[in-house]
């Protein structure tokens, strides 16, 4: 008995909530990759064991798929705790920043580098939950920074927006060019 | 001597001294903010040093990387928070001084800490040059192979408490490095008959996501905070006298910085650790540790900022990164076709020095910069959280879209954000997707180059070094077997530290 709980002990380590259901997801994700090995992978007769294209994503995942067995076992025997579920729900509440990142990816082609980031930097300040004059102008003074740095004076491979081609000759060129 | 003054004069040049200022000055204020450590800098940086100069965009990032733990003790010190995970043993004595009122004495004595553990790191790696360019040499594609692997070992057992997680982790890093287009055999791996992964998952979308994105999200997504800090009032050169009293124990943490900062998947937190136990066991104030002991807060700044300079030496003589930020910093490399390896030192001579002396200067300007700036440091500590995070969030989108252009960077990296996010809420190490990804690719390229050389496997280790580097391995392994079973017979097993190297970084 007392053996079998001291490997219990042996496995236990500080975690935090949800630590289980990560547990869960990375073996459930190691065992789909590792029976996708022979469909994603090839094998080419006449050469050798290391070097074959299949040897190192076999190793790889058949490793990542022990350890996550053994992660999980040390998380099956530790002790619960709260707050689990709410604990994913944060996770997946995190998608609508990586939602809003995406977007603001997908309009800087259309609306320009210099607008989407004012208003993108102003939104997301809004959202974030401040409400102050001081927040919204620090933001929109930021953002301005940081596209005079990266765009104007960095020179930062970004796509000119296609809303510049409206504007007059003259102003189009420098848009184009430093916005 | 004449690469010395080769090196010298490739840093006699405006846009260097340029980015040396920006690179030491911005990374002092990043390592001062709690919540951006020098690694988010590095990333979003990253693909904007491509465009310029090697040694321009090197100095830069090599800037941020030396001084962001100068400007990270200003906040452990006085809002017990560490600026970079790194600094965080500072706090433990720190803090306790400024409670007593002591904020200025424990200010000036980190930064003077971390400037003779800065010097003495970069002290060692000149040293070292010669002997370097002796052994790198002798270094194959099997040593390489060897050198990686025990890296990813060390990487994993370094994370004691975590092994699993960070084996899991680190296999997962070497897997995603394996998709896409097999160089060699032209067959596809993991591609899932999608044409964007053809070309495989780019390690800069990866660190973006998993570093600066995922800390985003993480700010984003917590309670709001502004901490508060008072400003010091004295002279910042006072911290140089007493260092002076401390020398023993500054110069024993600097040397336990050198060492495992050269050792891969070890670095700041293990030198930071042992050099404070051992500052703690030869003092004749124990009792004082953990309530504001200066020795203490000498052992830890010390310590961490010798680690820098010791990290390059893997990276420039080897190739191998030894953590998160000297990966990074191999990208830049590789992106100007400029390789580390033995070959830089016999081909790239003068780019090491300059490296070298840019490290010694940028370790002047933070000092130089500190003794006048630091109450301005505690203003930009005030920053709430969360507008550090839609910051941080916009300047990612630079990071990711000058990339290539590509939606598909935007989106996968968003993707590594949230993983990096789910991670750090569960204090589990984010270090080995890269090490993995990064050495992962190396054992496997080496490994290939190695096989037309070896009729039996034991031609693998018929080398000196490459015998040397396997006995190490299987030492590695088998004492970490001995401190598990010597933990299962006492029936006390380690209690893992709740400070994560990974974590705030």
């Amino acid at each position: 008995m007392s053996r079998v709980k001291t490997l219990q002990v042996l496995f236990k380590r500080y975690r935090r909530p949800g630590d289980i259901v990560f547990a869960w997801v990375l073996l459930a994700v190691s065992l789909f990759l590792l029976s996708q090995i022979f469909d994603q992978t090839a094998y080419k007769a006449g050469k050798k064991l290391f070097a074959q294209p299949r040897f190192w994503p076999a190793v790889s995942l058949s490793l990542m798929t022990g350890f996550a067995a053994f992660h999980l076992l040390g998380s099956l025997l530790s002790e619960r705790i709260e707050g689990r579920w709410r604990e994913v729900w944060l996770w997946i509440s995190s998608l609508e920043y990586a939602g809003w990142f995406i977007g603001y990816a997908m309009l800087v082609p259309l609306t320009g580098y210099l607008s989407t980031t004012l208003a993108f930097a102003v939104l997301l300040v809004l959202r974030a939950g401040y409400r102050s004059r001081t927040a919204v102008l620090s933001a929109v003074a930021s953002a301005f920074v940081i596209v005079l740095l990266f765009k104007t004076f960095l020179q930062v491979k970004l796509p000119a927006g296609k809303i510049y081609d409206a504007l007059p000759d003259g102003l189009r060129q420098i848009m184009l060019n430093y916005f | 001597m004449e690469d010395l003054i080769a090196g010298a004069a490739m840093l006699a040049r405006l846009d260097v001294i340029i980015a040396l200022l920006v690179g030491s000055i911005g990374g002092v204020i990043i390592g001062a903010i709690p919540g951006v450590g020098p690694a988010v800098a590095i990333a979003i940086l990253l693909p904007a040093t491509f465009s310029l100069d090697p040694i321009v965009g090197l100095t830069m990032l090599l800037g941020i990387y030396g001084s962001s733990m100068y400007g990270g003790a200003i906040p452990a010190v006085l809002i017990n928070t560490p600026g970079t995970a790194v600094n965080a043993l500072t706090s433990y004595d720190g803090y306790p001084m400024t409670q007593r009122g002591e904020a200025h004495r424990a200010v000036s004595l980190a930064y003077s800490a971390s400037f003779w553990g800065g010097m003495f790191g970069i002290l060692c790696l000149i040293l070292l040059s010669p002997v370097l360019a002796l052994i790198a040499p002798m270094f194959g594609s099997r040593e390489i192979f060897l050198a990686a692997l025990l890296g990813i070992i060390l990487v994993v057992l370094a994370h004691r408490g975590q092994i699993m997680a960070a084996g899991m982790l680190a296999m997962f890093g070497i897997f995603l490095q394996t998709i896409g287009l097999d160089a060699v055999t032209y067959t596809q791996r993991y591609t899932f008959e999608m044409s964007f992964l053809t070309s495989g998952i780019n390690l800069i979308v990866v660190v973006l996501g998993l570093f600066a994105l995922s800390q985003a999200f993480f700010l984003l997504t917590a309670p709001d905070e502004s901490p508060e800090a008072k400003p010091v009032q004295g002279k910042m050169t006072a911290g140089i006298k007493e260092l002076m009293k401390h020398k023993r124990v500054a110069t024993v943490a600097s040397g336990f910085g050198v060492i495992l900062g050269m050792i891969p998947g070890t670095g700041e937190f293990t030198a930071q650790f042992m050099s404070y136990t051992y500052a703690q066991k030869t003092s004749k104030n124990p009792e004082l540790f953990g309530k504001g002991s200066p020795e203490g807060l000498v052992a830890s700044e010390a310590a961490n900022n010798a680690v820098p300079a010791a990290a390059m030496i893997p990276l420039l003589a080897l190739g191998i990164p030894g953590e998160a930020l000297t990966a990074m910093m191999l990208s830049v490399f590789y992106v100007h076709n400029v390789i580390p390896g033995p070959q830089l030192f016999q081909n790239n001579l003068d780019l090491v020095y300059g490296l070298y002396i840019a490290l010694i200067l940028l370790n002047i300007i933070v000092m130089v910069f500190l003794l006048f700036s630091t109450n301005m440091l505690t203003k930009i500590i005030r920053i709430p959280t969360r507008f550090l995070g839609v910051m941080i969030l916009i300047l990612s989108f630079v990071g990711v879209y000058s990339l290539r252009n590509s939606l598909t960077d935007v989106m996968l990296s968003a993707g590594f954000g949230v993983l990096g996010l789910i991670l750090k809420r569960l204090n589990l190490p984010i270090v080995p997707i890269i090490l993995g990804m990064v050495l992962g690719g190396i054992m496997e390229v080496k490994l290939r180059s190695a096989l037309p050389r070896l009729k039996t496997p034991f031609d693998m280790i018929d080398r000196p070094i490459a015998f040397i580097l396997f006995v190490m391995i299987l030492l590695v392994i088998a004492l970490h077997i001995r401190t598990l079973i010597k933990e299962y017979r006492t029936h006390q097993p380690d209690e893992d530290h709740k400070l994560h190297d990974s974590q705030m970084r």
